[in-house]
């Protein structure tokens, strides 16, 4: 399974694999980690056979090394993510997303349009729900956002 | 509670609720007590509400409390675009405690966060108006003797209600059953319910309003509004369904009481007001302690 893989997306030298995010959920996990506004190289591979997730992606990033707050982020759409970090070929460290445990601020976007966060410069904040798929609810509107309807900011 | 602000009812636990009503049958008692003499009330109402605002303000002027702001954002700095935490922050300069109304869902949280006096929220939105909720449990429990192990029905709008809501979250403190009874397209929305069966409370839904009322405690009516209805026809065949009229009154309990947050447009029929069951008008009184007993806790006078 992993030699097929290899085939489709070409191995980096020094860097960060992202394995194991859920196929639907690719560009939200670069707009999260602002990839789509960096000079590394990066390949992605996308609608990949996965026993566990059906179709995954993988991104692999050259010469990028992720602070784990930063990682940790992308617990909210890819809560599965796995992360190889490489160096001269060779996998040194495997780590997994947390997700944020408490409180969730400014990453991602309160779906009710009346929210003061959606009408106003408030940055915002949301607990987080451990539903059947992760959940959160803002702290100011009191609503709550689903896994299907969040947006990232 | 001092210098805590009341934001939604779920800041305040069950102890906390308890020590409100208390306070507000004490003030029942002795309405006239000038606690607050050199305190300065700040009321920023950026939608009208009369009946909040002015029962917010008898109950700080009874009290010998001084009131500064506006009733609608018209009439404020608002409408030159000044931003809410702006507002917030000027005003807590002249004022000991904010009451604030407000239509975007989140405000008042929003304003308690960058107040540095307390924010008492008056409604924000659809979300949450605490007040009302204290004042409901005060009615509840004036009239009841008690709030445990009781029957109670809620009437009407059960989906986009707030008032409904919020008094269901605090009632499940004190072992109620309840009734929901709500046209199919309004009713109790899944999370409220599913909140009552994590907690093991018991409810029952029904869609026609009869006679089994006749075991109800306490009927809590509310608004069936048109624009709540996608369609035009559905709000035709429930509007006058949801409406109490005094005969169905006759075999109730001798406790039961008939409340609504008020006001009123047709669903309790005008042939209600005279009878004793009917409580709605002496609810809107209770508010007026109920303020008293909230403001008074949260400066730390009471």
């Amino acid at each position: 399974m992993n030699a097929k893989i290899e085939l489709k997306v070409s191995a980096i030298k020094d860097g960060t694999v992202i394995d194991h995010i859920p196929a639907k959920d690719l560009f939200k996990v670069v707009a999260i980690l602002g990839l789509d506004h960096i000079d590394n190289a990066i390949t992605i591979g996308n609608n990949l056979e996965s026993a566990k997730l059906g179709k995954k992606a993988i991104i692999k990033i050259s010469d990028k090394f992720f602070e784990t707050e930063e990682i940790n982020k992308i617990a909210l759409v890819a809560p599965e993510a796995k992360l190889n970090i490489i160096r001269d070929y060779q996998v040194v460290e495997k780590k997994v997303v947390e997700t944020p445990k408490e409180m969730v601020i400014g990453i991602a976007k309160c779906m009710n349009p009346k929210c003061i966060t959606n009408n106003d410069k408030v940055t915002t904040k949301f607990t987080v729900l451990h539903e059947e798929e992760l959940a959160l609810k803002c702290v100011y509107c009191e609503k709550i956002t689903d896994h299907d309807h969040m947006v990232i900011l | 509670m001092k210098n805590k602000s009341l934001v939604s009812i779920q800041d305040y636990s069950k102890e906390e609720i308890l020590r409100i009503l208390d306070l507000a049958a004490e003030f029942e008692k002795n309405p006239h007590q000038r606690l607050l003499e050199g305190y300065v009330i700040a009321s920023l109402f950026f939608e009208p509400s009369t009946r909040t605002r002015l029962s917010f303000e008898s109950a700080v002027n009874r009290l010998g409390g001084r009131i500064i702001g506006f009733s609608e954002a018209g009439t404020s700095s608002v409408s030159k675009g000044e931003s809410l935490k702006d507002t917030i922050l000027t005003v807590a300069n002249y004022s000991d405690l904010i009451v604030m109304r407000h239509p975007i869902e989140g405000s008042a949280r929003y304003a308690s966060e960058v107040s540095p006096v307390p924010i008492v929220n008056a409604g924000d939105g659809a979300n949450q108006h605490p007040t009302q909720t204290l004042l409901d449990l005060y009615s509840i429990k004036s009239t009841q003797g008690k709030l445990e192990d009781l029957n109670i029905f809620l009437v009407g709008d059960l989906k986009y209600g707030r008032t409904v809501h919020s008094l269901m979250m605090a009632m499940t403190h004190f072992n109620p059953v309840f009734h929901f009874v709500a046209p199919e397209e309004l009713k109790m929305p899944v999370e409220y319910k599913s909140y009552l069966d994590n907690l093991g409370i018991q409810y029952y839904e029904h869609t026609d309003f009869t006679d089994y009322i006749d075991n109800a405690d306490i009927v809590y009516m509310t608004r069936v509004q048109r624009e709540r209805f996608s369609d035009p026809m559905e709000y035709e065949k429930v509007k006058n369904v949801y409406i109490l009229k005094n005969e169905m009154l006759k075999n109730t309990r001798e406790n039961m009481r008939v409340l609504h947050p008020l006001p009123r447009v047709n669903e309790i029929s005008e042939d209600v007001d005279n009878n004793p069951k009917a409580y709605y008008f002496t609810q809107a009184l209770n508010g007026v302690y109920t303020r008293m007993a909230i403001i008074t806790s949260i400066l730390g006078i009471k």
